[in-house]
């Protein structure tokens, strides 16, 4: 049995997961939580969320997230796979950034539209 | 431009945004919004993360994201948006006045029916908490750092000690780390985490941050930037405990020691002030002291969750648009809410039965950690309702909504909402 | 080759070249840091003392006096923040009443005017806020409140304008004198001078001891201060005092120019510059300071800092020629009132170097004017009117102190720009209020690099090579090409 904390939403329920009985849960109090307990011990995700480098917006660096959860192993090579990518103002909210990353099917895409204002950096 | 409006909203975050939409929908023909910065979205423009709109979108979204779902539909409306845009000082008496500047117009002078303040809140400061030491540099809040990180792209820190452990230092523990910094812990001073669980697990968990609780930062050491910090473990009494003293390499504090509602206009204007939340005294149509003038979102009270924030300013916003119709709800029947065992503050503080509808949702914070509880609303020893609770703890704001029905009961025109631990 | 070069730039050395630059003089001051005002002249506790604290007959007691009259003339002129509120040393025992009535003769003998012992009920009267325990006070209507390093400042400022040279980063490491000609070897490369003056705060006696006087010492004393939230700066109307000791003038609490309460300082020996501030310390400010003013509510407060003091081994001030080298000047051992001092120590050194033989002829090009936009303290109408002329005016970058960035891209242009963070705090508030900076902090730094032209990451907190930022994300692979 694995006492968790439910992430899901912020009510933070304390869920408890028995491994030994097909990793039945108890403690939620919602269906996702019974998702998310399971999903926890088995193959853990996360939505990963950073920034990269933009030219011609009125800020240097526009936020992206992962559009689905990816594997919580694979999060510091999706990190790295931002770090030599330019984008150029103007994009727009679900604009992609990284497709298929690391071949899991799962895009990076922009989270805030940003105009173009000038053409320096 | 015009000179006179409807409803006049002072600041352009999640919950002026929500407070100007909802105040044209109900009814309010001209309305206003005064944002300070270049952009519309205020904080969430730098809370990158996502969490948000969980309980108002049914969709979890990042801030950003959940910022410009407002803005899209503020530009579909006939709101009228200034930018760059300060206040500096309210005029209450029957004028209403906001005064204001703007680099392209000067220095203006509106008059509104209604007004709605939405100025947010900021973060306390090293000087707050009176960390001894030298002052190097080096030493951010966790807002600060985050928006020289998610806005400017710069790096703030390798070695990092965070004090407090506050959403954003939370938040930020995460972002960091991901960036490639080493967070070496995050330090609080009470017994109990000032955040969210859930960003203890996904922020502090998933990176293996230790949280440490009871303890605090006792000495910032350095020359021109932050080399070493000395933690020490409290007493229950917050006081540190002499010979617990550790010392930690690092160039970096970031301090997420607490959030205080942005009151200069609030009390400039003269508004009652709550000491308890810092910000103005409400009622249950978020109206301040001074009738015409409300407050929602942070500037009231400092919430956990933007959703929070959107409702209470959706309510605040058709408040003030009813309000320059047809005034304010009479006092007749009104209600203190007295905060009772375990219970920090509440909002609103007062009640005018006159003033609700159907029912009134009363926020708190509690001021412990309860474990099975209830949350007991009595007049005098009656008691008037109660609602169960599993867990509640400081960092998560609790809801419970009063029916009218049941606000009819209390006497002697007072509530008290309290806590009581399940036996 | 300059006629004086100063060394120092705090009070007393920017005081110096002002007064230098109303003559044909070709003088400049040698300063370590990028800015002057940044040593003990920051981190004091921002009186203009009345002058009944020094013995007569000591210099103190004559510059504490005759400063206290000039420097109010000279904050309107140069457009200081003064505001001449008053002090009272508060009694609490028959035991006090001894030492406030030494203190009223003193202060009798010395000059001061207007001094008046005010009993109890009048004193509350004047200072609701006071503990009941006070049972009377020496008041003394001349005491001001100032902002000391704008004295620094404006100061060297007008002194550029009028001519005078300023040398930021050049720390001082020798100094050689061959016929009548010193050469100072400093971080800056050597620079010849005529006369030199010793104004170098907490580091006189090492400088001194550059030319072979050794004729005495430093003994640095650090004091720690809160600065408290505008919301306590009308807890009184007044600078208050306890009884002095031995060690100094005691705790006080006062508020400040800038509308903020400032309490303390303690009195500590400490090592040259450890300008860090204690818990032991400043609890002791806070034991001391509400035995005055019992509800100071500390809850506010929005910084602690501490300052160190230059006592010197001799009782009184050191200020003229030294008797180890000709033509080598020291102002040292200016421990308190010497803010107060500075204006008149820096007209009594003039004479001093005219009579060892500095030729003094009026200079056409002085300033001895300079007037700064504060925003703020403008009415609606003049505000407006400034937006229209620069719409900078119509930007606030700091919240909390209502700063523009106009007014920020002003002290960019005057003739000292500041180079750092608090360079531009200390010429314009921003970053002074209860955010101290969270949110106009790296707005200030990018106005900075962009007037100055250089990237973001170059612009320091206060001092050279305090760095606020380490570089930039997603620039890793770069960074590794390099």
């Amino acid at each position: 049995m694995t006492e968790l904390v439910c992430i899901v939403c912020p009510k933070g329920c304390r869920l408890h997961v028995d491994e030994k009985n097909g990793y039945k849960v108890t403690g939620n109090s919602c269906p996702r939580g019974e998702v998310y307990g399971k999903k926890e011990l088995i193959a853990p995700t996360r939505t990963v969320t950073s920034t990269v480098k933009i030219r011609g917006a009125s800020i240097a660096r526009v936020p992206v997230k992962t559009d689905r959860e990816i594997p919580k192993k694979d999060i510091f090579a999706a990190m790295r796979l931002l770090d030599g990518i330019t984008l150029q103002a103007p994009v727009h909210v679900g604009d992609i950034v990284v497709p298929n990353l690391l071949g899991l099917g799962v895009n990076f895409v922009v989270t805030r539209s940003l105009a173009k204002v000038s053409d320096a950096g | 431009m015009k000179q006179e409006y409807d409803v006049i909203v002072v600041g352009g975050g999640p919950a002026g945004l929500a407070a100007a939409l909802s105040a044209r929908q109900n009814g309010a023909e001209s309305v206003l919004l005064l944002e300070r910065q270049a952009d519309l979205g205020g904080i969430l423009n730098q809370c990158i993360h996502n969490g948000f709109g969980l309980h108002y979108f049914k969709q979890e979204l990042t801030g950003p994201e959940y910022a410009e779902r407002f803005v899209d539909e503020l530009k579909k409306s006939d709101i009228e948006v200034l930018t760059g845009t300060m206040v500096l000082e309210l005029d209450l008496s029957e004028r209403r006045t906001v005064y204001a500047i703007n680099p392209q117009r000067g220095y203006l002078e509106l008059r509104a029916k209604a007004i709605v303040l939405a100025m947010g809140c900021r973060e306390r400061t090293r000087g707050a908490i009176g960390i001894p030491g030298s002052r190097p540099a080096g030493v951010f809040t966790a807002g600060a750092a985050q928006l020289y990180m998610n806005l400017e792209g710069d790096r703030v820190g390798s070695r990092v000690v965070i004090l407090g452990s506050g959403d954003i230092g939370l938040i930020m523990a995460r972002r960091l780390t991901l960036e490639g910094a080493k967070v070496l812990g995050v330090y609080e001073v009470m017994p109990y985490s000032g955040g969210l669980m859930r960003n203890i697990v996904q922020c502090l968990n998933d990176y293996d941050i230790p949280l440490h609780l009871s303890h605090t930062i006792t000495e910032i050491r350095g020359d021109k930037r932050v080399e070493q910090v000395v933690v020490q473990k409290v007493d229950e009494n917050r006081v540190p405990i002499p010979g617990t003293e550790e010392v930690l390499d690092c160039d970096t504090v970031l301090l997420s020691v607490g959030l205080i509602p942005e009151n200069e206009l609030s009390r400039q204007a003269g508004l009652e002030i709550d000491p308890r939340t810092n910000g103005p005294v409400v009622y249950e149509n978020m109206e301040t002291s001074t009738p015409g003038i409300f407050a929602c979102g942070n500037v009231a009270h400092v919430h956990d969750l933007v959703d929070f924030v959107t409702a209470e300013s959706q309510r605040a916003g058709k408040s003030a648009a009813l309000c320059s119709k047809s005034g304010s709800p009479s006092e007749e029947g009104m209600l203190r809410l007295k905060n009772g065992f375990g219970v920090g503050y509440t909002v609103p503080q007062k009640i005018r039965p006159q003033g609700v509808e159907k029912s009134v949702d009363v926020f708190f914070r509690a001021n412990q950690i309860f474990r099975g509880a209830r949350i007991m609303v009595k007049s005098g020893e009656t008691r008037i309702a109660s609602y169960p609770r599993e867990h509640i703890a400081p960092g998560e704001m609790e809801k419970i909504t009063l029916p009218l029905a049941l606000l009819k009961k209390a006497e002697n025109g007072e509530l008290t909402v309290s806590i009581e631990k399940e036996e | 080759m300059f006629d004086v070069a100063i060394i120092g730039g705090g009070a007393c050395g920017c005081s110096l070249l002002y007064e230098l630059s109303r003559y044909k003089v070709n003088a400049v001051l040698l300063e370590k840091e990028n800015d002057v005002s940044v040593g003990t002249t920051k981190a004091n506790s921002a009186i203009v003392h009345a002058g009944y604290d020094p013995e007569p007959g000591t210099l103190m007691a004559r510059y504490n006096v005759e400063g206290n009259r000039i420097i109010e003339q000279l904050c309107a002129d140069l457009d200081i923040l003064y505001d001449k509120i008053g002090s009272l040393v508060l009694g609490f025992s028959e035991e006090d009443r001894a030492t406030v009535e030494a203190l009223y003769r003193r202060g009798v003998e010395n000059g001061v005017p207007g001094l008046r012992i005010v009993e109890k009920e009048e004193l509350h009267q004047m200072e609701p806020a006071l503990s009941e325990n006070a049972l009377f006070a020496l008041w003394a209507p001349s005491a001001a409140i100032i902002n000391p390093w704008e004295l620094a400042i404006a100061q060297a400022e007008v002194a550029v304008q009028g001519g005078a040279k300023v040398m930021l980063d050049a720390e001082v490491t020798g100094i050689e004198k061959n016929g009548d000609v010193f050469t100072i070897e400093t971080s800056q490369g050597p620079v010849q001078a005529r006369f030199v003056v010793n104004a170098a705060g907490v580091h006189t006696d090492r400088i001194a001891a550059m030319v072979g006087d050794n004729s005495f010492q430093i003994i640095p004393n650090r004091g720690e201060y809160f600065v408290l939230d505008t919301t306590q700066g009308k807890l009184v109307s007044r600078v208050i005092f306890q009884c002095p000791t031995k060690v100094g003038k005691g705790v006080l609490v006062s508020p400040t120019v800038h509308g903020n309460l400032i309490v303390g300082p303690n009195a500590e020996d400490v090592s040259v510059d450890d300008a860090d501030t204690t818990s032991m310390g400043l609890h002791n400010v806070r034991q001391a300071a509400i035995r005055s003013v019992p509800n100071i509510n500390f809850r506010d407060s929005i910084r602690n800092f501490a300052g160190v003091r230059a006592i010197s081994t001799q009782d009184d001030f050191i200020v003229g020629p030294s008797e180890a080298c000709e033509g080598f000047f020291n102002i040292a051992g200016i421990k308190s009132p010497g803010l107060t001092s500075s204006p008149v120590i820096a007209r009594d050194m003039v004479q001093m170097l005219h009579r060892a033989g500095l030729e003094l002829s009026p200079n056409p090009d002085f300033v001895s004017k300079r007037r700064v936009l504060r925003f703020k303290s403008l009415s609606p109408k003049e505000r407006g009117e400034a937006i229209l002329r620069n719409p900078l005016y119509g930007t606030i970058v700091c919240r909390c102190e209502t700063v523009t960035e106009g007014e920020i891209v002003d002290a960019m242009h005057r003739p000292l720009p500041p180079r750092s963070v608090d360079g531009i705090k200390r010429r314009c508030t921003p970053g002074m209020g209860r955010c101290q900076g969270g949110f106009c902090g790296p707005r200030v730094q990018a106005i900075i690099a962009r007037e100055l032209g250089i990237p973001e990451s170059q612009v320091p907190l206060d001092r050279a090579g305090m760095h606020i930022i380490l570089g930039r994300t997603k620039e890793q692979k770069e960074a590794g090409k390099q």
